[in-house]
């Protein structure tokens, strides 16, 4: 672990990539990784919500895992990839499941969907045809306050086809 | 917000249990930090120091023994759901695993940080107790291995040394003819009743129930006196003596009024559950699975 004690904080160096691009920064061990991708990085992308990893509103991508961010320690990232909604769209391209809830209409407000953007590319990564019953299995945990479930559900499966139709996820 | 603390990060057992030693109560260990980190968000808790256990080599294996499957406590929840091992042999647990909260705090909360926090409104220690789970506690130079009903004290509180690590869960494998099932029912995000069952099922009729009820009361507990009940008689009868082992464990349970519930309704809760979770044990017992469901 690198690390240095300071005057009375200690602080620890790790080295992470966040949407591809690599980063050093120093941490100090209560800080919490939201904070880190927020007030450190600037990538505001990345929302708070309930503060207590129910929500999902604040879910990032670590080495591929669905992580809330509220609740997971800075530190955590150290040696990891960190992907973030901003890492998404690839050189001004949305990315597929980000084009499928435009097309589907599967966010009201806006303020839930980069968590279920994130959460659904985690759920397609790993199940590429997902049904219906495994979809709203792995997306309990993010909540829509705008109650517009059908929709995101639609949007979920819509993105399925569309990697699938453009060979494979990405 | 969290407040500033120092983190540790052990290499070995010894060294966390050094560690404990030396600082006392003004730090706890930290493992996924899923409940640890909420209640000292909320101010709670607090700590000078956590002692991170991930950097402990070999304390997340899963391993299968002779008599026993085991568990490396730092184990995500998600590790379990998705072991072929803990599938194979115990698939009443694959299927609590896969509904512990959510994606996210199961790919990072650990299966000893959840039973070491003891939060009462848990999953995981009520099926242990069915399958007479045993836990392997670890300090500077010893080791003992403890059966999980003595591990859990009360609420929020289990038995372990101020220098101690649970290191390991300890399954033996089931007896032939036996299945398990659990069963919970919950309104909020944590559970609000859970129920264990472990039936040992012949043609011949009910050899053994193992009955284990959570979330109701301070810890999760054996309901002996049901167990007895029911064991050893034909079908039919212990079908027809399930209503008054279901409000004999409602009773038996310790339940307490909280936002989940009212006691009483928990208790009444306990007896729908168990029949539903001896029905589905019996029913895999009898179809002569190797393992439980």
């Amino acid at each position: 672990m690198a690390e240095q004690h300071t005057a009375s904080r200690q602080t620890i160096l790790i080295r992470l990539t966040v949407n591809e691009h690599g980063h050093e920064v120093a941490v100090e061990p209560h800080e919490t990784l939201i904070e880190l991708i927020r007030d450190h990085l600037g990538l505001t992308g990345t929302k708070k919500s309930c503060d207590m990893q129910v929500c999902g509103a604040c879910t990032v991508l670590l080495d591929g895992r669905p992580v809330s961010s509220c609740t997971l320690l800075a530190f955590e990232a150290r040696n990891a990839s960190l992907l973030t909604i901003e890492g998404m769209a690839q050189g001004g391209t949305l990315h597929p499941i980000q084009e499928a809830f435009i097309a589907c209409s599967g966010f009201q407000c806006g303020f839930c969907t980069p968590g279920m953007i994130l959460t659904a590319k985690a759920l397609l990564d790993e199940h590429p045809q997902p049904t219906i019953e495994e979809i709203k299995h792995y997306m309990r945990g993010n909540l829509c306050r705008c109650t517009g479930y059908k929709r995101i559900l639609e949007s979920v499966q819509t993105a399925a086809q569309r990697l699938a139709s453009a060979g494979g996820a990405r | 917000m969290l407040q500033p603390f120092a983190l540790e990060e052990p290499t070995s057992v010894r060294e966390a249990s050094a560690l404990l030693a030396r600082y006392g109560e003004a730090a706890r260990l930290y493992a996924g930090g899923t409940e640890l980190l909420l209640a000292m968000k909320e101010g709670l808790l607090h700590y000078d120091r956590l002692i991170n256990i991930k950097t402990i080599a070999g304390l997340a294996d899963i391993t299968r023994d002779a008599d026993a499957l085991r568990i490396g406590a730092t184990a995500t929840h998600r590790t379990l759901e998705r072991s072929p091992e803990v599938h194979t042999h115990f698939t009443a647990f694959t299927r609590l695993e896969a509904h512990v909260a959510n994606v996210r705090v199961r790919g990072t909360g650990t299966i000893g940080g959840n039973l070491c926090f003891a939060e009462p409104h848990a999953d995981p220690g009520t099926l242990l107790q069915v399958y007479d789970a045993r836990v392997k506690l670890a300090r500077q130079g010893s080791t003992r291995t403890l059966a999980i009903e003595a591990f859990f004290v009360g609420a929020f509180e289990v038995a372990l040394a101020e220098d101690e690590l649970l290191t390991e869960i300890q399954i033996p494998y089931l007896p032939a003819h036996t299945a398990a099932a659990y069963r919970k029912f919950g309104l909020l995000e944590r559970p609000s009743v859970g129920v264990a069952v472990a039936v040992t099922a012949l043609p011949s009729g009910v050899q053994a129930v193992r009955i284990a009820v959570g979330c109701v009361g301070p810890t999760p507990r054996r309901i002996y006196e049901a167990e007895t009940m029911l064991s050893g008689k034909e079908i039919a009868a212990v079908r027809a003596g399930l209503p008054e082992a279901g409000e004999l464990a409602g009773r038996a349970a310790d339940a307490v009024s909280d936002l989940h519930g009212s006691a009483d309704y928990k208790a009444y809760l306990v007896g729908v559950l168990l029949r539903r979770a001896f029905e589905d044990a019996y029913q895999q017992a009898m179809a002569g699975e190797a393992t439980d469901g």
